[in-house]
């Protein structure tokens, strides 16, 4: 059943083989196992029934919408009328929008069941999962369940159960959230990263919880996630997909991103949701034309480039080698596959951190704690209110790149820093402009530098030090605006999937996702055997 | 009545209003604005309890319309006659509002009102170009006029629909441009008045004693009438201005440059809009002067009340007038006045053309006397089903014209005043009107007064 992806699932439902309810217990019960891995924010076991069960009379009265009865789950910063969207921080932990995001609404509207909000880094702001205010995302693979743990001769007879685990997970950290020195000191076993910022909900599909999930991706924050967690990661056009209730990190670089087992199952979701909304001024005028891929795509004909700059420190050799073998098997399948520079690659990271500290600063501006979220106690006058509620509320990430932001846009910096970066974000885009416009189609790299670290080794340097190295492939493609897909290719030497990405051209997905579609064709990753993992279901 | 986006919910994004950047550009437009057919908008950061997102979305970089000038009359340095002047604009620029704040001193704690904020604002700054307090109300008085002509806002500054903030400074004559400090937020043109006299005194004291004037924020102290300075806002800010990221570019177009495959919901077209500009005031004061040779301060009046005109033109065309100069006389001296006493405008009166054309005709014909013509005028605020004619039918306040009748009361006033008559015999020429003011008394004002005058002194001379 988890294997299938939503043209089968919802066959079935049509069918009458298979009940959303039935489908939707399936995963509350698939959501209750997982719960070590801390996935989800807000569950919402009884309104998803309610969904399904409507989905299900909406079925059987003739409704033919492929969406009906797919249980789906949205990132906690995508608002959510009546259900609580905290971005994964003390500022918002009490905040229930009273409203619907375009993209929620549009996938609820079709009959999409709604399963959960997915855990994420605080107001996404990292590339682990590990720095929000509900503690960090496990990756499901290779992960030792509480159960299989107890069954293994010379476990630990002290360790703490699951449910402890989790809820511990939940406190609030009054020190730094990503020292979670709580889950490693009673932690015996290793457990990796699910990468971010949107790690709850990759986790959320590759551990079957649900069939599709919305991140968003900034520098990387969608792809980043599929690559660790062995799932499909696509990041659309700048302008595409609607932004209106997806709470911003960086205005001018976010987008919704879509998470799926297969390159098909995002395409429907795709579909679902591309196209102008007059909400969001953002987005563009000219009308969608859904994409449609063939049962078996063809790479043949098509050009694609290697950009010789994403050979980057730091690659590990399961991942370079994955990305030859790739390289070789879309030649021998007909394409052209040729050498490229995109020379200001590395100067993406700087670009990015500037920009995204300047708009940051901008964007939280609004959180004071007066019209909603957290407000401190201190009223004596409104500027310590103001300083109290955010130092208390927003994690040292958050408050670190305020201060960094302020400082570059004022009245003397703002050359230097803001506008300089402009310019150099032009530099970085043209690269792009310029290898299209020779006659590539596509280009080929690494989604990350290699599998998901523990969460050991990846806690023991800071945030910002951790998205300079990790989001180095991933980042410019934001900066351009430009379509990008992670697709899981293979197993590292450690057991852990590694992604490779696909970079497109402005609007051409349909190009971009026949090509993911081929190379996931010839490539045939086999996705997490979950019931394995858990040895019962 | 708060939008999500008003009360900066996280997550919800701007749309331009149409309609507000029609307004901005139709008053460009009459202003004499050059428009930038591409503007920008940026993001203004401070921290203030009635701005909600931390931060108001204006236009730094790019405005929407540079330059520009107004022609306004104001009073010469004599105060006696009216002049025209021109002010020339900086900028003009589309932004937001912010919400109110009011503070609660006792209770110390401070309500926000958000109703007004997000609200879209026209910002027009001028160049430093008023030398007196009496000019700057003069332009802004043309200014909410201009406004209202367009349509684009109704200018009433005690609704808070226009706000003027004041920069004021001195000098001496020939010395560059003194420090200025801004009175912010005046709501009424006697508080704009009143505060920069106010400033202006204060700022020449400050030198005259040898000091320095800051530049700061003010605010005016209606109570008072003084200027206080408002210390919270005076550190300096750094704004941080950042370009906003949800809002391209504002484009605006041409017929010549109108492109395909955009929505034309989408597009805004300057020559259109050029074309719905009506008659503007300083326009509309120049045709009545050449069309029907009013003085400067007629054709002003006329200006400011467009259904006094519309009374006024009317009469005009359906009486074959000979005299124009009487209908805009009594048009103006006598019916306005009279409604201007009762407080109400003269839209309000309810007296037509019909009735004001009766008036007109009766004084041209010297049927009737200015003061029965008043009397008339009381008579009809209060009942304006009836006509004037119908009045006088009903007062029996025909004029006497009868020769014989008016002799008679000339000679009862010329025996009853003895005095008065050697007096201007003697040469005192001025106790003249006191005779005629008996006989109009005699008559309860229902004289024809240039046949008394001639019976008078024909009386007297003999």
């Amino acid at each position: 059943m988890f294997a299938a992806n939503i043209k089968q699932v919802a066959a079935l439902m049509q069918n009458g083989q298979l009940s959303a309810k039935d489908l939707c217990e399936l995963c509350i019960k698939r959501m209750k196992r997982i719960k070590e891995l801390n996935v989800f924010i807000t569950e919402m076991p009884d309104l998803a029934l309610n969904s399904a069960c409507a989905a299900d009379r909406r079925i059987k009265n003739g409704s033919g919408d492929i969406l009906e009865g797919i249980p789906i789950a949205f990132k906690d910063n995508f608002s959510t009328a009546g259900i609580r969207t905290s971005c994964a921080s003390r500022m918002l932990k009490g905040y229930v929008p009273p409203y619907n995001a375009t993209v929620v609404e549009k996938l609820i509207s079709r009959g999409s069941v709604l399963m959960g909000k997915t855990n994420m880094d605080e107001f996404a702001m990292g590339c682990g999962s590990v720095d929000g205010a509900f503690g960090p995302v496990r990756n499901p693979w290779k992960y030792r369940f509480e159960a299989t743990r107890r069954d293994r001769p010379g476990a630990a007879q002290s360790s703490p159960s699951a449910a402890r685990i989790a809820d511990r997970g939940r406190q609030f950290h009054s020190a730094s959230p990503s020292q979670c020195l709580d889950v490693e000191a009673d932690d015996s076993a290793e457990w990796f990263i699910a990468g971010g910022s949107s790690g709850g909900s990759a986790v959320s599909v590759a551990s079957g919880a649900v069939l599709a999930a919305l991140g968003s991706d900034t520098g990387g924050s969608t792809r980043n996630p599929a690559s660790y967690c062995g799932v499909v990661g696509l990041k659309p056009t700048y302008g595409l997909l609607s932004r209106h209730g997806l709470i911003p990190l960086v205005n001018s670089m976010d987008v919704p991103g879509i998470l799926t087992r297969s390159v098909d199952d995002a395409v429907v979701i795709l579909n679902a949701l591309a196209g102008h909304d007059p909400k969001d001024s953002t987005t563009v005028f000219e009308p969608f034309k859904p994409c449609a891929l063939p049962d078996v795509a063809s790479i043949k004909g098509l050009k694609i480039g290697i950009p010789q700059e994403y050979h980057a420190p730091g690659l590990s050799s399961d991942m370079k080698d994955s990305w030859q073998h790739v390289a070789d098997i879309v030649e021998n399948a007909g394409a052209t596959v040729k050498r490229v520079s995109l020379p200001h690659t590395a100067l993406s990271i700087v670009c990015y951190h500037v920009l995204c500290a300047c708009e940051v600063a901008s964007n939280m501006a609004r959180y004071d704690g007066l019209e909603y979220g957290h407000r401190a106690k201190d009223e004596s006058s409104t500027e310590s209110l103001y300083a109290a509620s955010r130092h208390e509320a927003f994690n040292n990430v958050v408050r670190g790149r305020i201060l960094a932001g302020n400082y570059f846009l004022l009245k003397q910096n703002y050359d230097r820093y803001y506008v300089q970066a402009q310019r150099v974000r032009r530099l970085i885009s043209q690269d792009f402009w310029n290898t299209f416009r020779s006659g590539i189609d596509i280009l080929l790299t690494p989604t990350v530098l290699g599998d998901a670290p523990s969460y050991r080794w990846f806690s023991k340097a800071d945030n910002r030090t951790r998205t300079q190295e990790q989001d180095v492939f991933t980042q410019p493609a934001n900066m351009a605006g430009i379509p990008a897909i992670s697709l899981p290719v293979a197993l590292s030497s450690n057991g852990l999937p590694l992604g490779l990405q696909l970079l497109g051209q402005p609007f051409k997905e349909q190009q971009l996702l026949t090509a993911a579609k081929a190379i996931e064709q010839l490539v045939n990753f086999r996705a997490l055997d979950f019931d394995k993992l858990l040895y019962c279901d | 009545m708060v939008s999500f986006f008003d009360a900066s919910l996280p997550g919800t994004l701007p749309v331009l209003n149409r309609r507000c950047v029609e307004a901005g550009i139709l008053t460009a437009l009459a202003l004499q604005c050059r428009l930038n057919l591409v503007s920008m908008f940026d993001r203004k950061h401070y921290f203030y309890a009635d701005l909600p997102a931390g931060y108001q979305i204006t236009q730094q970089r790019c405005p929407l319309a540079k330059d520009g000038h107004v022609e306004y009359l104001a009073p010469d340095e004599d105060h006696r006659k009216l002049v025209l002047k021109r002010a020339r604009l900086t900028q003009l620029q589309l932004e937001q509002d912010s919400g109110k704040s009011l503070h609660d001193v006792e209770m110390s704690h401070s309500l926000i009102d958000l109703n007004r904020a997000g609200i879209g604002l026209m910002e027009i700054i001028t160049e430093p170009e008023f030398c007196s307090a009496v000019e700057a109300a003069s332009f802004v008085r043309e200014l909410q006029l201009i406004l209202q002509v367009i349509g684009v806002c109704d200018g009433k500054m005690e609704e808070g629909s226009l706000r003027v903030d004041a920069s004021v400074s001195v000098r001496r004559p020939s010395e560059p441009l003194g420090i200025r400090s801004e009175i912010k937020n005046l709501n009424s043109i006697r508080h704009l008045m009143r505060s920069i006299e106010f400033e202006t005194l204060r700022q020449i004291s400050i030198l005259e004693s040898g000091g320095q004037v800051l530049n700061e924020t003010r605010a005016y102290d209606v109570e008072t009438g003084e200027t206080v300075s408002m210390r919270d806002k005076e550190r300096l800010h750094d704004y941080r201005f950042m370009a906003e990221p949800n809002l391209p570019p504002l484009r605006l177009y041409t017929n010549d440059t109108v492109p395909n495959g955009v929505p034309s919901d989408q597009i805004i077209n300057v020559d259109e809009l050029r074309a719905m500009l009506p008659e503007l005031p300083n326009a509309k004061r120049e045709r009545l002067k050449k069309q029907y040779g009013l003085s400067v301060e007629h054709s002003n009046v006329f200006v400011n009340e467009p259904t006094l005109l519309e009374c006024f033109e009317k009469i005009v065309a359906n009486q074959n007038l000979q005299n124009v100069k009487i209908a805009s006389n009594i048009c103006i001296n006598e019916v306005l006045a009279a409604v201007n006493k009762k407080n109400i405008a003269f839209s309000a009166s309810n007296l037509s053309a019909e009735s004001v054309g009766e008036l007109v005709e009766l004084v041209q014909d010297e049927v009737i006397s200015l003061l029965t013509l008043r009397k008339i005028l009381e008579v009809l605020l209060q009942d304006s089903s009836k006509l004037p004619k119908q009045v006088i039918e009903e007062r029996g306040w025909h004029q006497v014209s009868n020769e014989t009748a008016l002799e008679n009361i000339c000679c009862q006033v010329i025996a009853a005043n003895p005095k008065v008559v050697d007096d201007y015999r003697d040469g005192k020429t001025k106790v003249f009107n006191y005779l005629i003011g008996e006989v109009q008394k005699k008559l309860s004002g229902q004289s024809n007064v240039k046949a008394v005058v001639r019976i008078m002194k024909q009386k007297l001379d003999t």
